[in-house]
C-alpha cells in the first residue's frame, strides 16, 4: 500500500511536507522525552535523599511537652543554681474494686508473677474484703502497669498520681527532708514549706550550693569512717547574707525510699541536736571580754593553776603554767585564762551576751527540726565559768556557726536561711560587738591555723581562721572521757570573711595516725582544710599571695610576758 | 500468552496482538499498587472525616472497574476512532464544565464538582484526555493543510478552555494542559522563535497567577521560604520519607496518614515512602518513567502525524501528573494538589487516567500504515 501510494505522483508533495513534519516532530520528542527523563531521575535521587540521608541534617520533628503532661501537684526544689534537688513524676497507682473481682486467689497470684515483691496473702484478703476501692501497689513504673495491664484482671485499675524524686539521692538529705506516700511532707524543707510546694507552681530555690554540700559530706563522711565516728555535722553559712551554702548531717538517708529510713538516720545533728561545744566557744568569750573592754589583746591572765570550785577543778589541756596573754589564752586554748576573761565580765554580761547571739532559743530556720538549747535555769558563777569554755550549755551546731558568722563579719547576728537570697547586699542585723573587736577576733582565729591547735585546718591561699574544740559527752551524771563531741569552726577568708564552716564528729577515736588523739585539731581541723581547699574556688574566691601585705593585716603580737613581769625584767 | 490465538481476528484478537502490552502492564502494576494504597492510605483519613473505615477504599474498588472499562473500551479504538471519541467527550464535559457554574458543588472554594445522586464527578478531568487527543488533530490538520486556520483554532479552543478552568477556578487543571498543549504545539512545529515566546507567555502567566491569585501566591511563597509560613503537610511527607528508611515500616504501620488531610491523594506517595520504603518508590518512578518513556519510543516511530501529537500529549499529561505529584511530596515544587495516576483516590481522576491510559494504548497499537486519520 506504501508502494502504491509513493506511485501516486500528487501525494509525493504531501508525502515528502508530511515527512519534514514528522521529522521535526521526531527530533523534538526527543527533547521532550529527554526533559521527563531528567525529571524522573531527579524525583528517583530525591527519594533516595529524604528517604536516607536526611537524618543529620534536618531536624525531626518532636512534640514538645505540653503544660498539661508536666501537671504534676508539688513544686520543685532546686539548689541556689537551679540544679533539680527534688521534682515530681507522674505514675500510675494501682487499684481494685473488690467487689468487682472474680476470683481473689487467682488475681493475686497473677499479680505476685508481674509485682514479685507484694504480699500474696495480703491482696488476697484485699480482694476478698467487702469495699469498693482498695490500694493495691502505689507508684508503678510504666512497665509494671504495662504488664498488669496484659494480666487482664477485670475491676483492676490504675490511678495516675505524682511520685516525689529526688534525683541526687542521699545529697542534702536532711535539708530537703521526704514526704509521705501521699506526697504531704514530713521533714526538712518539704515539711516547712508543705503549703507552699503544694500551692504555688514556682520553684522553690534554696540557699544550698549543691557542689558544696557534695563537698562538705565527702569530707565529713571520709572522716567519720576514718576515725570511726558514729556521726557528723557540717555546716557552711555565708557570713553575709545568713545563707546556708551547705548543711550536712550524717549519717544521712535516701529521701526517694522514705519506708526505709530508720529512725536514728532522721535525726539532724545539725540543727536538731544540741552539743555543749566545747572549747569553740571560747571564741564568744575572748570576743566579749574584748568588746567589754574588760581585758585587751596585750593583756593576760595567769594560768599557773587549776581553778578549783565547788566538787570541779579547772585545769588547761595544754597546761602552760604561767601568765599567758590573750593571744597565748586563744591559741593554746586556756580553760583558766577564758573563765578568768569571763568572770571579769560578770554573770549579766555573759548571759546577755550569749542571749543575744541566739544561744538561748532555738534558731530560726527554715526548718521543724530544731532543738531548743539547753541552758542552765539558775545562771551562777559555776555556769558563766563552764560556759566560758564551751561546758555547761548545750547548743545545735547551726547555733554555733550562726553566732560565729556574727563575730567575723563586722559583728552583725543575722538570722542563718535556707532559702536563696535575691540580693547580694546584707540583710538587717543585730550588731553584737564593735567592728574593731571583730577584726582582733579574725587576727585571733587565723593566729590558732597559723600556729596553734588548728594548723591541720589550713589551706594555702585561702588564709583559713578558727578554732577547735573537744568537749566530753555528758553521760548519766557525769561526763564520759571516750566519748567526745570534735570539732573545728573556722572562717576564711581571714581578711575579709565570706564563709563560717564547721566540721563536727560524733565520738571520734584516734588512731595511729592521731598518736590515739581524737581532738578537735587532730579529726576535725583537716576536713575543714579539705573543703575550703576544694570548695573556695568553685565558690568564686581567689587565692591570696602570702606575701607581707597580706600578712600584715592579719598580724598579731604575742606577748609572752606581763607588762608587770617585763618592768621586773628590765630593772 | 496463549489467551488468544495468532490466528485470532476478532476485535479482542487483533487488540492482543497489536496492543503494547509492555505498557499494559506496567499500568496493570501501578493500578495493582493503588489499591494496596486505596487499603493503606485511605483507612485513617476516611476515619478522620467520621466515614467508616473503609468508605474511600470502597469508592475506589467501585470505580476501578469503571477506569478499566474506559481503558479497555477507549483501546479497541482505531486512531480515527480515538479521534471522535475525544471531540465527543471534549463536547460533552466542556458542557459539563459550564455546568458546574450553574449547579455545581462548591468543596474547598472551587466550584469543580458536579453532583447527580450519589455520584459526583469533576468533568474537567475529562477534559484532559479529550482536549490533548483534539489539539493534536488541529496541529495535525493544520500542518498537513487539510484544515487552515488550524493552529488559530487550536488557540481558540485552548483558551476557551483555560479561561473555563480559571473561572472555576483551578489553577493546576489550566497549567497542565497548557503544559500538554504547549509541548504538543512544540511538537507540531512550532518556529523557535514562536516557542521561546510561548515560553516566555507561559511563565508571565504564571507570574500573573502569583500577583492576583492569593493562594498561589502562599504556596509559592512557602516552597521559596519554608519558614514563612505553615509548611507542616510537606515537613510531615518529608518526616514520612525518613521514618520508611530502605524497607519502610510495613503496610499499616505508618504515621503520617494520620495527620496529613490529602494522605490518600495528593500524598499518597508519602504514605508509600513510609510504609513500603525507598525501594517501593523507586520501583513505582520506574513504572511511571517506562510508560512515558516508552511512549515517546513508541511516538518516535509513528509515521502519522496525529498520532505521535496525540500520543505525546497523553503521554505529556500522564507524566507531567506524576511528576508534578512526586515533586510537591518531595518538596520539589510548591505544592500543588494534583493526583499520582491509578495511585491517588479519587473516581473522577481514576476513570479519567484509564480513559488517558486507553487512548494511548489505541495510539500505540502496531498499524499497517493505511490506518491513518487523513
Amino acid at each position: 500500500m506504501i508502494v502504491g501510494r509513493r506511485n501516486n505522483p500528487e501525494s509525493i508533495r504531501i508525502e515528502g511536507d508530511h515527512k519534514t513534519a514528522i521529522e521535526t516532530g521526531r527530533n523534538r520528542l526527543m527533547v521532550a522525552g529527554a526533559l521527563f527523563s531528567a525529571a524522573f531521575l531527579l524525583i528517583g535521587v530525591r527519594v533516595i535523599d529524604v528517604s536516607i540521608f536526611r537524618s543529620d541534617s534536618e531536624p525531626r520533628y518532636t512534640r514538645g511537652v505540653t503544660k498539661h503532661e508536666k501537671n504534676v501537684g508539688r513544686a520543685d526544689i532546686t539548689d541556689r543554681n537551679g540544679v533539680l534537688l527534688a521534682t515530681s513524676l507522674n505514675t500510675a497507682s494501682l487499684y481494685a474494686n473488690p467487689r468487682l473481682v472474680l476470683d481473689p486467689e487467682q488475681a493475686a497470684m497473677k499479680l505476685s508473677i508481674v509485682l514479685p515483691d507484694i504480699d500474696v496473702k495480703a491482696i488476697e484478703k484485699k480482694l476478698r474484703s467487702d469495699r469498693g476501692f482498695v490500694w493495691l501497689r502505689r507508684h508503678l513504673t510504666p512497665r509494671q502497669q504495662y504488664a498488669v495491664n496484659r494480666l487482664g484482671i477485670p475491676a483492676l485499675n490504675f490511678q495516675r498520681e505524682a511520685r516525689r524524686m529526688y534525683p541526687l539521692g542521699p545529697l542534702a538529705s536532711h535539708v530537703l527532708g521526704y514526704t509521705d506516700i501521699d506526697n504531704r511532707g514530713l521533714s526538712g524543707v518539704e515539711r516547712y514549706f508543705d503549703k507552699e510546694l503544694r500551692t504555688r507552681q514556682r520553684n522553690l530555690s534554696l540557699a544550698i550550693d549543691i557542689r558544696a554540700q557534695h563537698v562538705l559530706e565527702q569530707e565529713l563522711g571520709a572522716a567519720m569512717k576514718k576515725f570511726f565516728a558514729i556521726g557528723a555535722a557540717g555546716l557552711i553559712m555565708d557570713v553575709n547574707t545568713g545563707e546556708i551554702v551547705a548543711m550536712s548531717s550524717l549519717p544521712g538517708f535516701d529521701p526517694n525510699h522514705p519506708g526505709a529510713i530508720a529512725e536514728e538516720l532522721r535525726f539532724n545533728r545539725t540543727t536538731l541536736g544540741v552539743y555543749e561545744m566545747g572549747s569553740t566557744f571560747k571564741i564568744f568569750t575572748t570576743a566579749m571580754a574584748l568588746d567589754a573592754g574588760t581585758v585587751t589583746l596585750g593583756g593576760g591572765y595567769d594560768a599557773t593553776n587549776p581553778i578549783r570550785i565547788a566538787r570541779f577543778v579547772i585545769r588547761d589541756y595544754h597546761a602552760k603554767k604561767r601568765w599567758l596573754s590573750v593571744p597565748e589564752i586563744f591559741m593554746y586554748s586556756s580553760n583558766i585564762g577564758t573563765v578568768k576573761m569571763a568572770l571579769d565580765v560578770g554573770i549579766a554580761g555573759h548571759r546577755k551576751f550569749l542571749s543575744d547571739l541566739g544561744m538561748m532559743k532555738p534558731v530560726l530556720i527554715e526548718l521543724s527540726e530544731t532543738g531548743a538549747p539547753l541552758s542552765p535555769n539558775r545562771w551562777r558563777e559555776i555556769n558563766t565559768m563552764t560556759i566560758s569554755f564551751g561546758h555547761g550549755l548545750a547548743v545545735s551546731p547551726l547555733h554555733l556557726v550562726a553566732g560565729v558568722s556574727a563575730i567575723v563579719n563586722g559583728g552583725i547576728y543575722r538570722s542563718p536561711t535556707l532559702i536563696k537570697r535575691d540580693t547580694n547586699t546584707p540583710g538587717p542585723g543585730k550588731r553584737i560587738i564593735s567592728l574593731e573587736t571583730s577584726l582582733k577576733m579574725r587576727r585571733l582565729m587565723r593566729l590558732v591555723v597559723d600556729k596553734g591547735t588548728g594548723q591541720k585546718a589550713a589551706a594555702p591561699g585561702f588564709l583559713v581562721g578558727g578554732k577547735t574544740g573537744t568537749a566530753e559527752k555528758v553521760s548519766g551524771r557525769g561526763y564520759h572521757r571516750k566519748a567526745l563531741i570534735s570539732s573545728f569552726v573556722a572562717a576564711f577568708p581571714m581578711n575579709k570573711p565570706r564563709y563560717v564552716v564547721l566540721a563536727m564528729l560524733d565520738e571520734a577515736k584516734g588512731t595511729e595516725e592521731t598518736f590515739g588523739y581524737a581532738t578537735g585539731g587532730w579529726v576535725a581541723a583537716p576536713v575543714v582544710g579539705a573543703v575550703v581547699r576544694r570548695i573556695a574556688p568553685v565558690l568564686g574566691l581567689r587565692p591570696v599571695k602570702a606575701d607581707e601585705a597580706s600578712r600584715e593585716i592579719l598580724a598579731i603580737e604575742v606577748p609572752k610576758k606581763s607588762d608587770r613581769e617585763r618592768r621586773v625584767a628590765a630593772h | 500468552m496463549t489467551i488468544f490465538a495468532r490466528s485470532d481476528t476478532s476485535i479482542l484478537g487483533r487488540w492482543w496482538w497489536t496492543v503494547d502490552r509492555w505498557t499494559l502492564t506496567a499500568v496493570c502494576a501501578l493500578i495493582a499498587f493503588g489499591i494496596i494504597m486505596a487499603l493503606a492510605a485511605s483507612p485513617s483519613v476516611a476515619e478522620r472525616v467520621g466515614f467508616d473505615y473503609f468508605y474511600f477504599a470502597r469508592r475506589q474498588l467501585i470505580y476501578l472497574p469503571i477506569a478499566l472499562a474506559f481503558m479497555l473500551g477507549a483501546s479497541l479504538l482505531s486512531p480515527a476512532g480515538v479521534l471522535r471519541a475525544a471531540t465527543l467527550f471534549l463536547a460533552i464535559f466542556t458542557l459539563l464544565v459550564i455546568a458546574t457554574f450553574l449547579f455545581g458543588t462548591e468543596i474547598k472554594g472551587a466550584r469543580r464538582w458536579i453532583t447527580l445522586g450519589p455520584l459526583s464527578a469533576q468533568p474537567s478531568e475529562f477534559l484532559k484526555p479529550a482536549f490533548a487527543v483534539f489539539a493534536a488533530w488541529l496541529f495535525a490538520a493544520a500542518r498537513n493543510g487539510s484544515l487552515t486556520h488550524g493552529n488559530l483554532i487550536s488557540m481558540a479552543a485552548y483558551g476557551f478552555l483555560v479561561a473555563l478552568l480559571l473561572m472555576q477556578p483551578d489553577v493546576g487543571m489550566a497549567v497542565l494542559i497548557s503544559a500538554v498543549w504547549a509541548c504538543q504545539f512544540f511538537l507540531a512545529g512550532l518556529p523557535l522563535y514562536w516557542a521561546a515566546l510561548l515560553g516566555v507567555l507561559g511563565i508571565g502567566g504564571l507570574i500573573v497567577a502569583y500577583l492576583i491569585l492569593p493562594h498561589v501566591a502562599s504556596r509559592i511563597d512557602r516552597f521559596l521560604d519554608p519558614s514563612s509560613g505553615d509548611s507542616y503537610q510537606v515537613d510531615r511527607s518529608l518526616e514520612a520519607f525518613l521514618n520508611g528508611g530502605w524497607f519502610g515500616r510495613g503496610p499499616g504501620e505508618g504515621t503520617v496518614k494520620e495527620v496529613l488531610p490529602d494522605a490518600h491523594s495528593d500524598f499518597v506517595f508519602a504514605v508509600a515512602g513510609e510504609e513500603f520504603g525507598l525501594f517501593v518508590c523507586l520501583v513505582i518512578v520506574c513504572l511511571f518513567a517506562f510508560v512515558v518513556l516508552r511512549g515517546f519510543a513508541k511516538a518516535l516511530q509513528e509515521t502519522d502525524l496525529f498520532v505521535l501529537l496525540a500520543t505525546s500529549g497523553l503521554i505529556v499529561q500522564f507524566g507531567l501528573q506524576a511528576l508534578i505529584n512526586m515533586g510537591s511530596t518531595l518538596r520539589l515544587m510548591p505544592t500543588k494538589g494534583m493526583t499520582l495516576p491509578f495511585v491517588s483516590y479519587g473516581g473522577s481522576s481514576l476513570i479519567a487516567m484509564g480513559l488517558c491510559i486507553g487512548f494511548l494504548l489505541a495510539l500505540t497499537r502496531r498499524r499497517i500504515g493505511a490506518e491513518t486519520v487523513q
